[in-house]
């Protein structure tokens, strides 16, 4: 016989396991049932306009300002080590590459779920608390319609022009520290990053990018709030898992991605 | 013709897993009357209410609304039926994205094409008949406990339903907002001809306004009578929970084992 105490262990995990697969389960199913009840929020466009306003435009100070520094900071770097070989010309290939293939995306997408993922949970959440979604109910109206798409599509819609904003931002950073400050040559900083950066190979899979990072987090934000416990710890327990799942979700979707788009071709 | 009962009740039976909530219910409401329902907390009332909503199915029995069985409906059909009764929650419910115009407007707008004119008439009306006229430009954040609920109540007869369902809308108001509410209860059923179902433990207040009372206690129908028959019904339960006694069927103390042997006092200890 083994100890009492092993086989609680063991029965903890199971627990644990069946748990997790019911939950991916609920999560799938509320994914495809949001997907079908999405024509509304299609037809009555005004919805999601409205979200697009909290999630996106109210994101937009965080984004703008984190790419600003961002692409200060990847200036001050890129300038430091490139000037060892005496092409600092090439600053500005360096900063714009980063931000379009890589640190647009993901950075914008962290802050976007930590500002935007975790108020959609919280408020979803929160309104199933208060039953006011139970309410939404029994007047005939399904929160599936009426709250949660609306929410998806503006935050999908969102993630894109937040991620460009940080790209752009960021580069203008850049030339700020480099050109305007060191006083890298304006003309080099500006022909090369042309020359260098590619519509197709890069911008475009950056934007790709956005667009699965902007799928994945508000499509966690909103299955976290409409799954909480209604109860005040349920919804702060709900709002950590967001920022958590979504920033790994971000990290792991941005490894095959890039995989996928850039493997060692040049 | 017309049947008299808007909802029919017959030997409901309702389980959460193992543990039995509602066993063996038969209840029959006339249309145009106040009926409350009375207990205990957690003792089935707020459970019945979701059955008659259809916001979950029965474990046997059935629930007729309007000579429809409410869980037999398709979701569609389903709705279809909501459009017909509301629901009044506890604390409100009200959405707390939207002004007090939009909270009582957002069934019309969702369920009819009227245009926005005659919506901003009929939402003025509405809470023009809760007092709460002048109030349409506030959030549900600004209003006080009362006003939330006589501000759902507007919104729940934005439709002019057939059925409305009041889950403890008595609890935490003051006397003045508890009466009112009391009074627009009975005012607004006879006025629209509704039929009103009130869940609630406040006994006085709810005994001055209803037509007819069924108690529960553990699942099953304790007594029903009207309010007068109940005030001097001479049935424990009744008369306990009418009265407001502290002991009686229902027992102060929780179940436990022997006190003498939880204070390890005597007897043997564990």
């Amino acid at each position: 016989m083994l100890p009492r105490r092993i086989v609680l262990g063991i029965q903890g995990v199971g627990h644990r396991v069946i748990e997790s697969v019911w939950r991916l389960g609920r999560a799938s199913r509320f994914f495809i049932l949001m997907l079908m009840k999405s024509g509304t929020s299609m037809r009555r466009f005004r919805l999601v306009i409205r979200e697009i306003y909290f999630t996106g435009v109210l994101s937009l100070i965080i984004i703008v300002v984190s790419g600003l520094f961002v692409g200060m900071v990847l200036g001050l770097q890129g300038y430091e080590t490139l000037q060892k070989y005496g092409s600092e010309s090439a600053v500005g290939t360096l900063v714009a590459l980063s931000l379009v293939r890589e640190l647009g995306p993901v950075v914008a997408a962290l802050l976007f779920a930590s500002r935007a993922g975790s108020a959609i949970t919280a408020e979803i959440g929160l309104m199933k608390a208060t039953e006011q979604l139970a309410a939404m109910e029994m007047m005939a109206v399904d929160p599936m319609a009426r709250v949660v798409a609306p929410r998806f599509w503006a935050g999908v819609i969102s993630m894109p022009f937040l991620a460009a904003m940080f790209s752009s931002v960021g580069v203008f950073g850049g030339y700020l520290v480099t050109v305007v400050l060191i006083g890298v040559d304006e003309g080099s900083f500006w022909s090369q990053m042309q020359s260098a950066v590619d519509f197709r190979y890069d911008i475009v899979n950056g934007v790709i990018k956005t667009c699965v990072f902007g799928v994945a987090v508000t499509a966690i934000a909103v299955f976290e709030g409409y799954d909480a416990p209604p109860t005040a710890e349920g919804v702060s327990g709900a709002t950590t898992r967001t920022v958590v799942t979504s920033s790994l979700a971000i990290l792991g979707l941005d490894f095959v991605l890039t995989a996928f788009m850039f493997r060692g071709m040049s | 013709m017309k049947s008299e009962n808007l909802v029919e009740i017959k030997d409901l039976n309702f389980s959460y897993g193992d543990r039995a909530i509602l066993k063996g219910i038969n209840m029959t409401m006339h249309r145009g009357k106040v009926i409350a329902i009375m207990g205990g907390s957690g003792c089935g009332k707020t459970t019945l209410l979701r059955l008659i909503g259809g916001a979950v199915t029965p474990s046997s029995g059935s629930v007729k609304v309007a000579g429809q069985v409410v869980h037999d409906l398709s979701r569609d059909e389903l709705f279809q039926m909501r459009r017909k009764m509301s629901m009044l929650f506890q604390f409100g419910a009200l959405f707390t994205d939207l002004s007090v115009f939009d909270n009582v407007a957002f069934q019309m707008r969702e369920h009819t094409n009227l245009p926005e004119a005659v919506i901003r008439d009929l939402v003025l009306m509405k809470l023009h008949a809760v007092g709460l006229r002048g109030a349409h430009k506030l959030m549900p954040a600004e209003l006080s406990g009362g006003m939330a609920r006589r501000v759902a109540l507007a919104r729940s007869i934005a439709l002019d339903p057939l059925l409305i369902m009041y889950d403890e809308p008595f609890t935490g108001l003051d006397p003045i907002s508890l009466s009112v509410i009391g009074s627009l209860i009975r005012r607004l059923t006879d006025a629209l001809g509704m039929t009103s179902i009130v869940v609630t433990h406040d006994v006085q207040e709810s005994l001055k306004i209803v037509d007819y009372v069924y108690f529960i206690s553990e699942g099953v129908i304790a007594a029903h009578g009207t309010p007068a028959e109940v005030q001097e019904s001479i049935t424990p339960f009744v008369h306990q929970f009418v009265h407001g006694e502290e002991d009686g069927p229902v027992p102060f103390h929780y179940p436990a084992s022997a006190y003498a042997r939880d204070l390890r006092m005597g007897g043997s200890v564990a």
